[in-house]
C-alpha cells in the first residue's frame, strides 16, 4: 500500500473501490468471519436442510423438529458451546452472526429440546436421547500416513489427494447401490479430508448398532504399527470388494499411485510391500532381483511399474503351491488404496460433525460440497478461501457461470451476494443436487405417512 | 404366573411332543411352587453362567453349540419329561425379574439369553426352524426364481468368501431390509442390493436372534417398571428376598469401586507397570512414556485401569499432564485433555463413574491407525507379541504355550499363562479383567503384614 492509499483507506476494508487492488491479506481472522456470516454463509439453506420438510406448511409437520437439533459453536477463544438449539431460521442466523463461531458442529435431533435436557432423567428410561441423526462418515488423509510418501500430517498435495477421491467413489457407490441410499452429501473438510452425510429418513433413524454394522461392512484395514499385515483376505472377495477393486482400486493403484508415490523406488519402500507377502521364498526371490536391478538403467518412471509386474508374475506363478498367496496382490492394492474410515464417528448417534460451508480456521478454506460423480475435479489447493471470497465481494466481479449472459445493472443488484463469488457454484450445486431432491422426498414421505394415518383412523372407525 | 407355597404344581398346558423353542411372549398361566421358583432359576442360571464363561474364553461357534446342548441337558431336564417346557418358561420369567433391575444386569441377561436362544435355534431341526420363523414377525420374503437368477453370481461370490457350499438351484433365500440383520452386514456375510440383504437359510438365525433380542430388551424395561412399582413391595416377604439373592450369585467384581483409593502414587507407577500390569496396560503405559501421547482409545483403556488400580484423580491429572506436556504443552493439556480425565472419574457431564474395561470389552475393540489399545494377544502380530512377552520376562517354553493359545484364539488363557510365567505361580480363576490381573499380582508380590489379635 502506498502512502496515498493508506491515507485514503480507513479500517473498513470494504470501502476499497473495484479499481484499486484488493488489500485483504490472506489468513483467517474474526473480522473476515463476521463478513462471511453476514453476507455469504447460506443460513437459509442450512435451515431448510435441517428442517427436513418440517416447515409448518403441511399438517403432518413436526413443529418441534428443528428446535430439537443440537448445534455446537467453537468461539474464537476456544470456548466451546454445546447443546445450542434454535426454534427458527432467524434464531439460528442471528446467533451465528452474533457469536461468530470459528467452527459450527451439527449434532443429532434429540427427543426433547437440548436446552431443556436437565429437566429430563438421564438414566433408566433415558428420556433425553438422540432420536434422529444423519449417517455420517469422516475420512482423514492423516490415517494414510503409512502409505503416502509425499506428505505427512496435516499436509496435502495433488499427489496424495486422489486417495480421498478414490475413497469417495468406493463409499458413494456402495451407499447407493448396496444400501439403497439416495440423499448423500460429500463435503471437503477444509484441510485434509472429506465428510459424508447420508440424509435419507431411513439413515437418520438407524440405531447405533446398525451404524456400527455399516461401518464394519466398510472396514477392511485392520490394525496399526503393531501388526504386520493390515489387510487380509482369507477367502475370495465379497461382491462389494470385487466391485471396488475392479471398478476403482486396481486401476488407481496401477496407473496412478504406483508412480506418484514411487512405491518401489527405494529399498525401504519396497521392503514395506514385501512385508505384506507371507512367503519367504517369494520375497527373497524378488528382493534378489531388485537388489541387482539397481545396476540396470531403468528410468525412474518405469521402475515402479516394472517391479509391480514382476511381483504379480512371481505371486501368480506360485499360485498352486501356497494358499496364503492367492489374494496377495489384492491385499497389497487394498492396503494402499481402500478407504480408511473413522469408525467411531459413524457408530455413535451423538457424535458431532462440522457443518458444511464452515471455514477451516487453519487454512481459511471453505468446506464446500463435492460432487461424487465429478470428484476428481476437486483440487484442495484451489478451494476458495475466506480472504479470496471477500476480495471477490469487494471487487464486485460477477463470477457467475452464466453462459453467454451479460449482466445488466439492475439485475446485478437482485443477485444474491454469494452469486458474485466462487462460492456461488458450490451453493448452487448444494441446492440442485442435494437439497431440492431431499426436500421433495421428505414432502412425499410426509404426505404418504399422513395419508396412511388418516386411512388408519378411518378404518378403526368402521364397524 | 401364580406362585404358590408348598403345593403340588399343576399345569394346564397341552402335552407338547415337538420340542419347539418357546417365544417367551407371555408369562404362563401356571401355578409354581416356591421351591421350584428358586431351583428352576438357579438351574437356568448355571446354563447362562456356563455360556458367559465360554464366550469370555473365546470359544468358537461349533464349540458353543455343543456346550449349550450339554449344559441344557445337564441342568434343564425335569424328572417328568412333559414338564421340560414349563421349566424352560418359568425359569426364564423368574430370571427376568432377577435381572431387570439395573442396566448392567439387563445387559448381561440380554446377552446370555440371546446367545442361548441362538444356539438352541441352531440345534433345532429344519422343520423347527421354519416353524419358528413363521411365529416371529419377520419382514422377510423368500425371493423368486428370477431374482435368484439375477443375483446368482453375487450370491456365489458371498458363499465362496466364507468357504460355504454354493447355493443350489432350489436354495431358499430371504430378502430382508439390511437393518434387520446388522451382524450379517457387519461381517459382509450377505449380498446387499438397494437396501435389501439376501439371507441364506442357514443365516436365518441372525434374523430370529435380532428379533428375540429386541423383544426381550423391551420386555425387561417393562418388567423393571412393574417390579419397582408393585411387585417388589407386594412380594416383600416372599419373592423379593429370593430375587435379590439370585442376582448376587453371579457377576464378578467390576472394580468400579476401589476400596484402596489413594494407595497407589505416581512414583510407584513405573515399577508397578513392570511388575504387575497385564501386557495390554503395560504396552499402553510404555507407549505413553515413549511418545508422551496416546489416542483416545488408549487414554480410556489405560486411564480407567489406573483408576481401578487406585490412582486418585488429582494424581491422575498430574501424571497425564506430566507426560502430555512434553508433546502438546501444559496449557493445551488443561484445555483439551484434563476434562476427559475428570469425566472418567465422574466429575463432569452426566457424572457417570465409568467402569474399567473388562477383557471381553478390550478384546472386542478395534484399534486402528496410531492406536495402541486393545488386547495384544489378539491385535499384535506373532512377532511383536513374542518381543513384548520377552520384555516381560516370559521364558521360551512358556512363550510357546502362550503363542499356541493365541493361535487358537484363546486370548485370555494366553494372558493367564503369561501371568503364571511372570509370577511363577498358578492362576486358577483365569484372567477376566486387567484389574484382576493387577490385584492378583499385587497380592502375590506385596509382603503381607499379619496382625494377630
Amino acid at each position: 500500500m502506498t502512502k496515498e492509499e493508506s491515507k485514503n483507506g480507513s479500517d473498513d476494508m470494504l470501502i476499497d473501490g473495484p479499481k484499486q487492488g484488493n488489500v485483504i491479506p490472506d489468513g483467517f481472522n474474526p473480522n473476515y468471519l463476521k463478513v462471511y456470516y453476514g453476507r455469504l454463509f447460506p443460513h437459509a439453506d442450512i435451515f431448510k436442510w435441517m428442517s427436513y420438510g418440517n416447515d409448518g406448511r403441511h399438517p403432518a409437520c413436526d413443529k418441534s423438529y428443528f428446535g430439537r437439533r443440537e448445534f455446537s459453536f467453537t468461539l474464537d477463544n476456544d470456548i466451546y458451546l454445546r447443546f445450542q438449539s434454535f426454534n427458527s431460521e432467524s434464531e439460528l442466523e442471528n446467533s451465528i452472526k452474533e457469536k461468530c463461531p470459528s467452527k459450527i458442529d451439527i449434532g443429532p435431533v434429540y427427543s426433547v429440546d437440548p436446552a431443556k435436557r436437565h429437566a429430563y432423567a438421564q438414566g433408566g428410561d433415558n428420556v433425553f436421547a438422540p432420536v434422529e441423526r444423519e449417517l455420517i462418515f469422516d475420512i482423514d488423509i492423516t490415517d494414510y500416513d503409512d502409505v503416502r510418501y509425499c506428505c505427512s500430517g496435516a499436509d496435502v498435495c495433488l499427489e496424495c489427494w486422489p486417495l480421498m477421491t478414490v475413497a469417495i467413489k468406493v463409499i458413494d457407490t456402495a451407499l447407493r447401490d448396496d444400501f439403497g441410499f439416495d440423499h448423500i452429501l460429500w463435503v471437503y473438510s477444509g484441510r485434509r479430508g472429506v465428510h459424508c452425510w447420508v440424509c435419507d429418513g431411513k439413515a437418520r433413524r438407524l440405531t447405533n448398532e446398525q451404524r456400527g454394522a455399516i461401518a464394519d461392512y466398510f472396514r477392511v484395514y485392520k490394525g496399526n504399527e503393531n501388526s504386520n499385515k493390515k489387510v487380509s483376505f482369507p477367502g475370495p472377495l465379497h461382491p462389494f470388494l470385487v466391485r471396488s477393486y475392479t471398478e476403482v482400486l486396481r486401476e488407481f493403484f496401477e496407473e496412478k499411485l504406483l508412480l506418484s508415490q514411487n512405491l518401489f523406488s527405494t529399498e525401504e519402500r519396497y521392503e514395506k510391500i514385501l512385508s505384506m507377502i507371507p512367503d519367504e521364498s517369494v520375497t527373497s526371490e524378488l528382493r534378489g532381483k531388485w537388489q541387482e536391478n539397481r545396476r540396470s538403467s531403468n528410468s525412474k518412471e518405469d521402475i515402479n511399474f516394472f517391479r509391480w509386474e514382476q511381483l504379480k508374475n512371481t505371486l501368480q506363478s506360485g499360485k498352486q503351491k501356497v494358499q496364503g498367496l492367492r489374494r496377495c496382490v489384492e491385499e497389497i492394492v487394498f492396503a494402499f488404496t481402500y478407504p480408511r474410515l473413522d469408525m467411531e464417528v459413524s457408530k455413535h448417534r451423538n457424535h458431532l460433525l462440522k457443518a458444511p460451508f464452515c471455514v477451516h480456521p487453519k487454512t481459511g478454506r471453505v468446506c464446500i460440497p463435492i460432487d461424487p460423480k465429478d470428484c476428481e475435479e476437486l483440487d484442495p489447493t484451489t478451494v476458495p478461501t475466506l480472504s479470496e471470497l471477500l476480495r471477490e465481494l469487494n471487487t464486485g466481479d460477477s463470477r457467475m457461470d452464466v453462459d453467454n449472459a451479460t449482466l445488466t445493472l439492475p439485475m446485478f443488484f437482485l443477485v444474491a451476494e454469494w452469486e458474485k463469488t466462487s462460492l456461488g457454484k458450490s451453493i448452487r450445486f448444494f441446492r440442485s443436487s442435494f437439497l431440492q431432491p431431499l426436500l421433495k422426498s421428505c414432502k412425499e414421505e410426509m404426505e404418504s405417512g399422513y395419508k396412511a394415518k388418516i386411512q388408519q383412523t378411518k378404518n378403526s372407525l368402521s364397524w | 404366573m401364580e406362585i404358590v407355597r408348598s403345593q403340588r404344581s399343576r399345569t394346564n398346558t397341552p402335552n407338547d411332543s415337538v420340542s419347539t423353542l418357546p417365544l417367551y411372549r407371555y408369562a404362563p398361566q401356571l401355578e409354581v411352587r416356591l421351591e421350584d421358583f428358586e431351583v428352576f432359576a438357579m438351574d437356568r442360571l448355571r446354563v447362562l453362567k456356563g455360556i458367559s464363561d465360554a464366550l469370555a474364553r473365546g470359544k468358537r461357534p461349533e464349540e458353543m453349540e455343543n456346550l449349550v446342548r450339554d449344559l441344557w441337558k445337564a441342568n434343564m431336564r425335569h424328572p417328568e419329561a412333559s414338564e421340560d417346557v414349563n421349566k424352560d418358561i418359568i425359569s426364564h420369567f423368574v430370571l427376568r425379574l432377577v435381572y431387570c433391575r439395573t442396566e448392567d444386569l439387563r445387559k448381561w441377561f440380554l446377552s446370555m439369553e440371546t446367545a442361548l436362544y441362538r444356539y438352541r435355534f441352531l440345534l433345532g431341526s429344519s422343520e423347527a426352524k421354519r416353524a419358528l420363523m413363521e411365529e416371529f414377525d419377520l419382514p422377510c420374503k423368500a425371493i423368486s426364481r428370477t431374482e435368484f437368477e439375477n443375483a446368482k453370481e453375487k450370491l456365489e461370490q458371498v458363499a465362496r468368501s466364507f468357504d460355504q457350499p454354493l447355493p443350489t438351484a432350489d436354495a431358499i433365500f430371504y430378502k430382508v431390509p439390511f437393518e434387520e440383520v446388522p451382524e450379517l452386514v457387519a461381517g459382509r456375510r450377505v449380498y446387499i442390493h438397494k437396501g435389501h440383504a439376501y439371507v441364506a437359510m442357514h443365516q436365518v438365525v441372525s434374523l430370529v436372534v435380532t428379533q428375540f433380542r429386541s423383544n426381550l430388551s423391551k420386555a425387561l424395561i417393562l418388567t423393571n417398571r412393574k417390579w419397582t412399582s408393585t411387585i417388589r413391595e407386594q412380594e416383600k416377604d416372599r419373592l423379593t428376598p429370593i430375587v435379590e439373592a439370585l442376582s448376587m450369585s453371579y457377576l464378578g467384581p467390576d472394580y468400579s469401586q476401589t476400596k484402596e483409593f489413594g494407595e497407589i502414587s505416581i512414583k510407584d507407577l513405573d515399577q508397578l507397570a513392570r511388575s504387575s500390569f497385564p501386557l495390554c496396560m503395560r504396552h499402553l503405559f510404555d507407549k505413553l512414556r515413549e511418545d508422551h501421547h496416546l489416542k483416545h482409545g488408549g487414554r480410556m483403556q489405560l486411564g480407567l485401569f489406573l483408576k481401578g488400580v487406585g490412582l486418585r484423580m488429582e494424581d491422575a491429572l498430574a501424571f497425564w499432564k506430566a507426560e502430555f506436556s512434553h508433546k502438546v504443552g501444559a496449557e493445551r493439556f488443561d484445555k483439551e485433555y484434563a476434562y476427559s480425565i475428570r469425566h472418567n472419574y465422574g466429575k463432569e457431564g452426566k457424572r457417570t463413574d465409568y467402569t474399567p474395561y473388562s477383557c471381553q470389552k478390550i478384546i472386542s475393540s478395534t484399534p486402528g491407525v496410531g492406536d495402541h489399545h486393545g488386547c495384544p494377544y489378539r491385535h499384535f502380530s506373532e512377532e511383536n507379541l513374542r518381543a513384548a512377552l520377552g520384555r516381560m520376562g516370559v521364558g521360551s517354553r512358556a512363550m510357546e504355550d502362550v503363542v499356541d493359545k493365541v493361535r487358537n484364539r484363546h486370548y485370555q488363557l494366553a494372558c493367564t499363562l503369561t501371568f503364571e510365567a511372570v509370577h511363577s505361580s498358578s492362576c486358577d480363576a483365569g484372567i477376566n479383567h486387567p484389574n484382576q490381573y493387577f490385584s492378583d499380582s499385587h497380592k502375590i508380590l506385596q509382603p503381607k503384614v499379619e496382625i494377630v489379635i
